[in-house]
């Protein structure tokens, strides 16, 4: 059996690479409900040591998943930087998690590296990193996109305002997004999840959101979350489409389970591209994944849920994006049990999301299925930023009355801006300051302060 | 503006979403009353989770439409919750009980508890008349009332009764200012192995601004015929009319 350790005279084994992988991850449901998780505590420690030992090189050697039968395995493997890859090609697992968190990977390394790690390295090392490794390597790597807004600066935390409405009232979405721009919230994207996803319904919203951001010269951009096939026919209709959307996975079946495959992505990213609505950067897509999605699919290929995630953000990087975030606690209590489930697996995806070369977000939320609650949030959401997370979630008051589920509030990001520091983008923050949402020194006025002539007009057109 | 003229437009503005907008601030954080209202709205979805169908009433419900009973593999509530492949399982028990009412039809409609029983023991009677109202000129099978019941429980159950179509009414997760949301969603010639991407979704019906159940019946008969006219459901019956995926990320359904 080539994947043993001995502890004390107590010999593990495990069968393949997936069942070390699986059986190294922190203890979480999805594995759990999948049958791979460790069956002991020890034996799950002992699947960290024999982690620790392999080679990195190992990943390029042996797919989890078959090259032959998955377009997701071929991208990782095809696209694979050798260059990149040279200055760490000889280190073990455990010796990556060492050099990731010494001071000879500092911002420029992490950057070089980035084409030339895989989705299972990245995987792999961040079962072996605590909580506090996750957050210092993830604090030290800089992704930066842009469009109409720059993602991803020193000293800054983006923030998507996502102004759903149940029915899809174009006048109720309206009012969510000024509330959300109130509090300084949007410069990552104001980005609605449709209720009635179709190509009519999207469109409307569509041409609604860019009239708004062009009558008020937001800059931001916008995005309604409908499927990435709609968003090709809404573009052949010519509507303002800033960004194109999809949900992905870390298969080729996971990703047919939404509708979707690398063809079609390719057809609406070049189309987004074409439209040249970008203003400061060409970044035009926006990903979102989560863990659980390949699993609940059953495309999981006997593979643990975490690493299924880091694949979906090999999908995600061949396309440039503006955003990528995982919706770490939406997928429910079957994936991740509890608050403390849900924190580990939001740091492991910013984590591998950053190592990747992405620019990682987070939807930091949960359901009312699940064990958890705003303190768990709370205690998320701190974490996230301290790693440097590029944007995080926002709805009016943490709940999202369409989605049904539990989000960051508006307030949450003023929270998070003040104790750590932190500025909205650039481009956002001088908007912020010229509409008389801002004060002079920076802070934003009160929400019921009409001192703002922008403010009023906006309301008044609204209600 | 003064401040009165600036509360009006705010309470104006509060009446075009269910949204919690304009909540005000305390420094940065949310007022207490907010902070305990969303904890009670917290307290209330926690609890619509774990409330059990009353199935004897919501037959009564159903009156005189035909009703069979079936169940999933799930034991109990907590099994269900950890065990979503459990809950796509038809019981050896209901399977049975279901060959024994093989046959032939256009539609069955299976009313399955979900993530809220007290969505379905409120709704889904007045919904699903409403549907059979649209399609009067379509054999509909009987109605299976399924406990601890995940979407694709739908497709077992479907073709056990030899339907062509199986529309599964379901209760959406409770969110924190609606508890009882239904969703419906379509599946064209129902088998084990189903995808949801071969599923058409009409979600957030309510009566607290979200689908009314005629609407969302008006969708679903438009649906349901295409299907049946194309022989298809799913991504692959996206048109200009009418809803397609479910709306959000299909990981989240």
């Amino acid at each position: 059996m080539p994947f043993t350790s001995d502890l004390g005279g107590e010999r593990h084994s495990f069968a393949d690479l997936k069942a070390v992988l699986a059986a190294a991850s922190p203890a979480r449901s999805g594995d759990e409900l999948a049958g791979i998780a460790a069956a002991s505590a020890t034996r799950r420690v002992a699947a960290r040591w024999v982690l620790a030992d392999l080679p990195l090189a190992t990943f390029l050697n042996e797919a989890l998943v078959p090259y032959e039968s998955d377009e997701v395995t071929r991208l990782i493997i095809d696209s694979h930087d050798a260059a990149a890859f040279a200055p760490i090609a000889h280190l073990t697992v455990g010796g990556f998690r060492d050099w990731l968190l010494s001071e000879a990977a500092d911002e420029a390394a992490l950057a070089a590296v980035a084409r030339g790690v895989t989705p299972e390295m990245a995987a792999a090392v961040s079962k072996l990193m605590r909580n506090q490794d996750l957050i210092a390597v993830a604090k030290k790597i800089r992704v930066v996109t842009a469009f109409r807004s720059t993602i991803g600066l020193p000293g800054r935390l983006s923030t998507r305002l996502q102004p759903n409405h149940p029915a899809d009232d174009p006048r109720g979405i309206a009012a969510a997004v000024l509330d959300g721009l109130l509090h300084g919230v949007g410069d990552a994207v104001i980005g609605v999840n449709p209720a009635t996803d179709s190509v009519p319904a999207a469109t409307t919203l569509i041409r609604m959101l860019d009239e708004l951001r062009e009558a008020y010269a937001i800059p931001t951009q916008t995005c309604v979350l409908t499927h990435v096939t709609n968003a090709l026919t809404i573009m052949e209709r010519g509507a303002p489409v800033d960004l194109v959307f999809q949900s992905v996975a870390g298969s080729e079946a996971a990703n047919a389970g939404f509708g979707i495959d690398l063809a079609v992505l390719r057809d609406a990213h070049a189309a987004a591209l074409g439209l040249g609505r970008g203003t400061v950067g060409q970044n035009v897509m926006y990903f979102e994944t989560g863990q659980g999605s390949a699993l609940s699919a059953n495309a999981h290929h006997g593979v643990d849920q975490q690493t299924m995630e880091a694949r979906a953000y090999a999908v995600a990087r061949a396309f440039d994006p503006l955003l990528v975030n995982t919706v770490v606690g939406f997928i429910g209590p079957e994936y991740l049990y509890d608050g403390k489930q849900i924190i580990r697996a939001g740091l492991e995806d910013h984590f591998c999301g950053k190592l990747l070369g992405l620019p990682m977000g987070c939807d930091v939320c949960y359901t009312n299925h699940a064990e958890a609650d705003q303190d768990d949030m709370d205690s998320l959401m701190t974490l996230l930023t301290v790693a440097g997370c590029s944007f995080l979630i926002c709805v009016p008051g943490s709940d999202d009355v369409m989605l049904s589920y539990q989000s960051l509030s508006n307030h949450d990001a003023l929270y998070l801006r003040s104790v750590m520091g932190l500025r909205a983008a650039p481009e956002f923050e001088v908007w912020l300051a010229e509409a008389g949402i801002a004060a002079p020194d920076g802070s934003l006025r009160a929400l019921a302060d009409g001192a703002s002539p922008l403010v009023r007009r906006l309301a008044e057109t609204i209600s | 503006m003064s401040e009165v003229a600036t509360g009006e437009l705010w309470a104006r503005l509060r009446r075009t979403t269910p949204a919690r907008i304009a909540l005000g601030r305390v420094g940065h954080a949310l007022p207490l009353a907010e902070v305990l209202d969303f904890q009670l709205a917290h307290a209330r979805a926690r609890d619509a989770v774990h409330a059990a169908l009353d199935t004897a009433a919501l037959e009564a419900a159903l009156a005189p439409l035909p009703v069979l009973h079936a169940e999933s593999d799930a034991p109990d509530r907590a099994a269900y919750l950890r065990r979503p492949d459990l809950g796509r399982r038809l019981s050896a028990r209901s399977a049975a009980l279901l060959a024994k009412a093989a046959g032939h039809c256009d539609v069955v409609f299976v009313i399955a508890d979900g993530l809220s029983a007290t969505g379905v023991q409120a709704g889904a009677a007045e919904l699903v008349q409403a549907c059979t109202a649209e399609l009067g000129d379509l054999t509909i099978g009987p109605i299976v009332i399924a406990r601890q019941a995940r979407v694709a429980l739908g497709d077992p159950i479907g073709e056990a009764l030899g339907a062509r179509v199986c529309v599964t009414i379901i209760g959406e997760r409770p969110g924190l200012s609606v508890h009882d949301s239904l969703g419906i969603y379509m599946t064209f010639a129902p088998r084990i192995g189903r995808t949801d991407a071969e599923r058409n979704c009409i979600s957030n019906i309510h009566g607290a601004g979200g689908l009314s159940p005629e609407d969302a019946a008006r969708t679903l008969g438009w649906l349901l015929r295409e299907a049946l006219r194309r022989e298809l459901s799913g991504v692959a019956l996206k048109d200009d009319q009418t809803p397609t995926l479910p709306a959000e990320d299909p990981s989240r359904t």
